[in-house]
């Protein structure tokens, strides 16, 4: 797998969630997604960006433009250095939020992205991944 | 401050959300409608999201919102225009709107409000 363009945006506040999305979407282009490919992957930015924002206490966006064999993908990697996640299983389920929203965030993200990955402990931030492939 | 505007006709309120929108502004939009349908008695909303190229859930569940308060306030509202990749992943997404009235375009929109409300 090669990485043929990379870089990081800053997710501190939340009109950086706005500017998260316009970039995954100008990334998505690039990488040739499709367009409903485009919108879930900048679907799942948004939901992850503002978790960021909101649960993480800001932090950054890492971006990935992938070539694997004959297909491209775009990776992003949100990170944090917030409380963390205490209950994993918990923070999966669907509908079940620590704050005031849906609980679709991180449950959400996921069915919309062809890979996904969450690395979090208590007072070690959090760490989640997401790709989609051409 | 940055605000959605909202025009009147008749006894219907349009919104047409032509940015993308940040949840404060979201938020801004949620209250000056409440506001806006109490002043004027409006019978309807209408709310165009064609320009939407995405909704994620905070978005998503300011259209539930809008449309659950405005039908306790004694008005319909419509959501017209969602684009077929916006739909498809709002569904994904776990996002399937109960409650809210949607239609294709502006016009079916304005006529599915003027049935509603002559119907009552």
């Amino acid at each position: 797998m090669n990485v043929l363009r990379s870089g990081t945006q800053a997710v501190r506040i939340e009109q950086d969630v706005v500017l998260a999305r316009q970039t995954a979407r100008k990334l998505a282009v690039e990488a040739g997604l499709r367009l409903v490919d485009q919108t879930k992957l900048v679907t799942a930015a948004s939901e992850l960006a503002r978790n960021t924002v909101v649960y993480g206490r800001g932090g950054d966006m890492d971006w990935e433009i992938l070539e694997e064999e004959r297909r491209k993908g775009l990776r992003l990697t949100f990170r944090d250095q917030g409380p963390g996640i205490a209950d994993m299983k918990l923070a999966m389920t669907d509908g079940w939020t620590s704050g005031g929203g849906l609980g679709l965030g991180l449950t959400g993200a996921k069915r919309l992205v062809d890979d996904f990955s969450v690395e979090s402990a208590p007072g070690q931030g959090t760490r989640v991944m997401i790709c989609k492939w051409t | 401050m940055e605000r959605i505007p909202i025009l009147r006709m008749g006894d219907f309120l349009l919104v047409t959300i032509q940015v993308d929108m940040h949840d404060e502004l979201a938020m801004t939009l949620q209250d000056d409608l409440s506001d806006r349908i109490s002043k004027t008695s409006a019978r309807g909303v209408l709310i165009d999201i064609s320009a939407l190229d995405m909704v994620d859930s905070f978005i998503g569940r300011m259209i539930g919102t809008i449309s659950g308060l405005s039908r306790i306030m004694d008005a319909q509202t419509v959501v017209v225009g969602m684009q077929p990749a916006v739909a498809i992943t709002l569904v994904e997404l776990g996002l399937t709107l109960p409650g809210v009235i949607t239609a294709l375009n502006v016009e079916r929109g304005m006529s599915l409000l003027r049935e509603r409300v002559q119907s009552e």
